[in-house]
Parts: C-alpha cells; sequence; structure tokens
C-alpha cells in the first residue's frame, strides 16, 4: 500500500463515527440491539450497563471480532480503505501479552505489528516510561503483577498511535496513581483528536463523556437470560 | 509488509526457545516413537528396513501434529489473536506465517534427525535420502492441514484430542504418497519422481489453501 504512505495526512484524519441501529448476536441471540451513536473528534463514549447488558460484545463487534447482524458504522474521513478495526487500539480483559518474553520484547513486537497510517509512536521504552514501568522492561512479564501487566497492555495504546481506543474495564487492577495518569494519557489522547469508547463501571476520569446505557436501547425479549 | 511478519516469525521463534515453550518436544518424541519401533517388532533387520520409511513417516506424522494445537490455543487465551485481527496484516498472512515458524521448529529438526534414526532401522543410504526429501516435500502440508485443526479448536479448552480425530484422516493421501516416495528411492516399479511430484504438488495446494481455512476458522471462533 505504498500510496498512502505518500498521501498528505490531512486526508487520512479521521473525523467521526457513526453507528446506526447496531445489533450483534452471540450463539444465537441477540446480546446488543438498536443502538446508535454519533461521535466527532476528541470525544469519549462511555458505554454503561449492568452485568451482562453487552458492553463488551458491543466493544468487540466494533474491533472486528464479532460481525454485526444488523446495522452499520460509518467512518468520516480517516485512511482510505482501512477499517475501523485497523484504525483502533483495544484493550480488553486479557493483556495480549506473552508471559515468556520481556515487557519491551512485548511493546516492539506490537509496535511492529500494529503500526498503522498515523505514522511512529513512542519508542517501546519511552512507552514504559509513560506508563512508569522504565525499571522493569527488561523483566519476562510473568513476573509482573496484575496491575502492571494492564500497564504493559495500556502501552501498546502509545508506541503504535491509532485514533479509536476501545476499551473494556482499563482501570482493573491499575492503583490510584497510575489511574490518573492513564487520564490524563486519554485527555491529551483526545486533545489530539482521538476517540475514546469505554465500557467500565468504576469512573475513568474522562471529563464531558458522552454515555450510552445499553439497559435503555435494548427491549427484553421473552426467553432471554436475566 | 514484511516488517510485521518478520517481527511475528522471530516472536515465535524466541517464546519456543524460552523456558517451557516446548521448541525440542516434536522431535524428542519423533525420537522416542522411532526407537520404540524396533522393540515391538523384533530384530529382524530386512523388515524393519523394508517398512523403515513407514515408521519414520507414521513418527513424523505424530509429532508433528503434537504441538500442533497449541498454535493459536496461547494466542487466543492471551488476546493476542484478537490483536492480530485488529492489524493491518491480513490473518492469512499471520496463519502462514505462525506455521512458517512452527515447521521450522518442528519438521525441520525432525527432516535433519530422520536418516540418523533410518540408520538404526538399518535403512539404505538412497532410502535414507529418499525419507529426507520426502519428509521436506510433505511435512509443509501436514503442518499447514494441521492449522486448519488448531483454527476450529482454538476456542476450546482441551480441543487438542478433537483437532487430531479432525485432521488424522485428512493426512492420508499425505502419508500415501510421502511412503511411496520414499520407497521407490530404494527400488521399485514406481520411479522416484512420480509419487514425490504428487506430494510437492499436496503441499503446494495446502499453501495456498489451508491459511484461507484456519483464519476462516479463527474469525469464526467468536460467533
Amino acid at each position: 500500500m505504498p500510496q498512502t504512505e505518500v498521501r498528505p495526512p490531512k486526508t487520512q484524519i479521521l473525523q467521526g463515527i457513526s453507528a446506526k441501529a447496531l445489533r450483534v448476536d452471540r450463539g444465537g441471540r441477540a446480546i446488543v440491539r438498536g443502538v446508535d451513536f454519533e461521535m466527532r473528534a476528541g470525544e469519549a463514549l462511555l458505554v454503561l450497563g449492568r452485568n451482562g447488558a453487552g458492553k463488551s460484545t458491543l466493544l468487540r463487534a466494533l474491533a472486528g471480532f464479532l460481525s454485526l447482524r444488523e446495522g452499520e458504522v460509518r467512518l468520516n474521513g480517516g485512511a482510505a480503505e482501512a477499517t475501523l478495526a485497523e484504525q483502533a487500539h483495544y484493550v480488553g480483559h486479557a493483556d495480549g501479552l506473552k508471559a515468556a518474553l520481556t515487557a519491551l520484547d512485548n511493546l516492539e513486537f506490537w509496535a511492529r505489528m500494529l503500526k498503522g497510517a498515523a505514522g511512529a509512536g513512542l519508542s517501546p521504552e519511552g512507552a514504559l516510561e509513560k506508563v512508569g514501568l522504565a525499571r522493569v522492561g527488561d523483566f519476562p512479564v510473568a513476573y509482573l503483577s496484575a496491575g502492571q501487566k494492564r500497564r504493559v497492555a495500556l502501552a501498546r495504546l502509545f508506541v503504535a498511535p491509532r485514533p479509536i481506543w476501545l476499551l473494556d474495564e482499563p482501570a482493573t487492577a491499575l492503583d490510584v496513581g497510575s489511574q490518573a495518569k492513564f487520564a490524563e494519557a486519554m485527555a491529551a489522547h483526545r486533545a489530539g483528536g482521538g476517540f475514546i469508547l469505554a465500557a467500565t463501571h468504576a469512573p475513568l476520569g474522562l471529563v464531558d463523556a458522552k454515555e450510552l446505557r445499553l439497559d435503555a436501547v435494548r427491549p427484553r425479549e421473552a426467553g432471554d437470560a436475566a | 509488509m514484511s516488517s510485521p511478519l518478520a517481527a511475528l516469525f522471530g516472536r515465535e521463534l524466541r517464546i519456543a526457545r524460552s523456558v517451557g515453550g516446548g521448541g525440542a518436544m516434536g522431535v524428542v518424541f519423533f525420537l522416542i516413537l522411532v526407537s520404540l519401533t524396533p522393540f515391538a517388532i523384533g530384530p529382524d533387520l530386512n523388515l524393519l528396513s523394508r517398512i523403515g520409511p513407514a515408521i519414520l513417516w507414521i513418527a513424523a506424522l505424530l509429532s508433528t501434529l503434537l504441538g500442533l494445537d497449541r498454535l493459536f490455543q496461547a494466542d487466543a487465551d492471551d488476546g493476542s489473536l484478537d490483536l492480530f485481527i485488529m492489524s493491518s496484516t491480513p490473518l492469512e498472512l499471520v496463519v502462514l506465517t505462525k506455521c512458517a515458524a512452527h515447521w521450522t521448529l518442528t519438521a525441520l529438526p525432525l527432516i535433519a534427525a530422520a536418516p540418523l534414526l533410518g540408520l538404526t532401522l538399518g535403512m539404505e543410504p538412497a532410502a535414507l535420502a529418499g525419507v529426507a526429501a520426502s519428509l521436506l516435500a510433505g511435512t509443509p502440508a501436514l503442518t499447514l492441514l494441521g492449522a486448519i485443526g488448531a483454527g476450529l479448536t482454538a476456542g476450546l479448552r482441551r480441543g487438542g484430542l478433537l483437532m487430531a480425530v479432525l485432521i488424522l484422516p485428512l493426512t492420508t493421501p499425505i502419508l500415501i504418497f510421502g511412503v511411496a516416495s520414499a520407497s521407490a528411492a530404494s527400488g521399485g516399479t514406481v520411479p522416484f519422481h512420480t509419487p514425490f511430484l504428487i506430494l510437492c504438488g499436496l503441499s503446494l495446494m495446502a499453501v495456498a489453501g489451508a491459511p484461507f481455512a484456519a483464519a476462516a476458522a479463527l474469525r469464526a471462533r467468536e460467533a
């Protein structure tokens, strides 16, 4: 894809995301239905709802792991021919780290694997420093605590810049200081025209975030599990 | 485009080399299987040298499939597979690269060990060369067929046996032409190149088709 590299960066800036009447099925049952939302650059969307409301399912569908049964997601602007998944980062319950490799090796690998059209990001060392883990970079990930692993997973967001962040309970296992640092990083990402979609029960420190309540938009069906 | 795949290839090798990666397990299993067979059959050198190619091929088949169920399972468990799907590199190429790394780690040492083990079975030099050549041509097909099974069972706990049950019947043609070309190398009515070329064809077909099937299986994992 040499054309996308010589294109001036202005045309690659993603300006908006709009989703209409999304429906996602799992195991033959509608988990998410009738979801609409609109986002512009710099906005954050909090996906809220009780356990089992479909928050993770919605994020996983947007990331391209599950197919949409109905509805569509439109991108306004952004790299030509790039899908939403290719312009997004996903941080979910699994950290995507190999326990046998060091934190730096893991980050270097994901930097090369995920690097997008948005240009170079921080170096793996710089990203580890940003999440406060510069000292354990050459440690195998197996020896890190759950919170440290999550911080290495979050450092992935900085080594390969992508405009959309899909975050599923990103602050799990993070201590108070790291949560504050991550809130700053999210604010900086939004200030740079990024998008954040987060499913969470805990406050993430996102200022003026829109809210999407999945309980409200999903009509209950007979036969659904409680 | 090549840089992400080179990074993936290097990562696979590093993981296999690290503690618990199981890099040498396939070739050790192969060695044990082949050295056990003469104990079961008895010290009849003529018989052993005649069925030597078949023993080596069956052992290669089983030891190739041994570690293959972990090919995608580990990545599915730790979330790496999700991130592969989100990278701009096609999942088919990711599958092909992982298979290439697995083949390098498992099948290549096995091909190097096969002539040595063939000596213990009393095989002739021509037959040893034939076995090595047929394994070189046939094991890529085994790895790639196994990758389809690994993709189908990636979301399942304890899917290893299911994968072997799914894939072993499909390996029949590879086994037939592999053993046929190995035997043809030490004489017989069929010239060596006839079964050998069919074996090469099977491997090329697997290279062309299996990555698509395995990638489709991985994408359908959650639906």
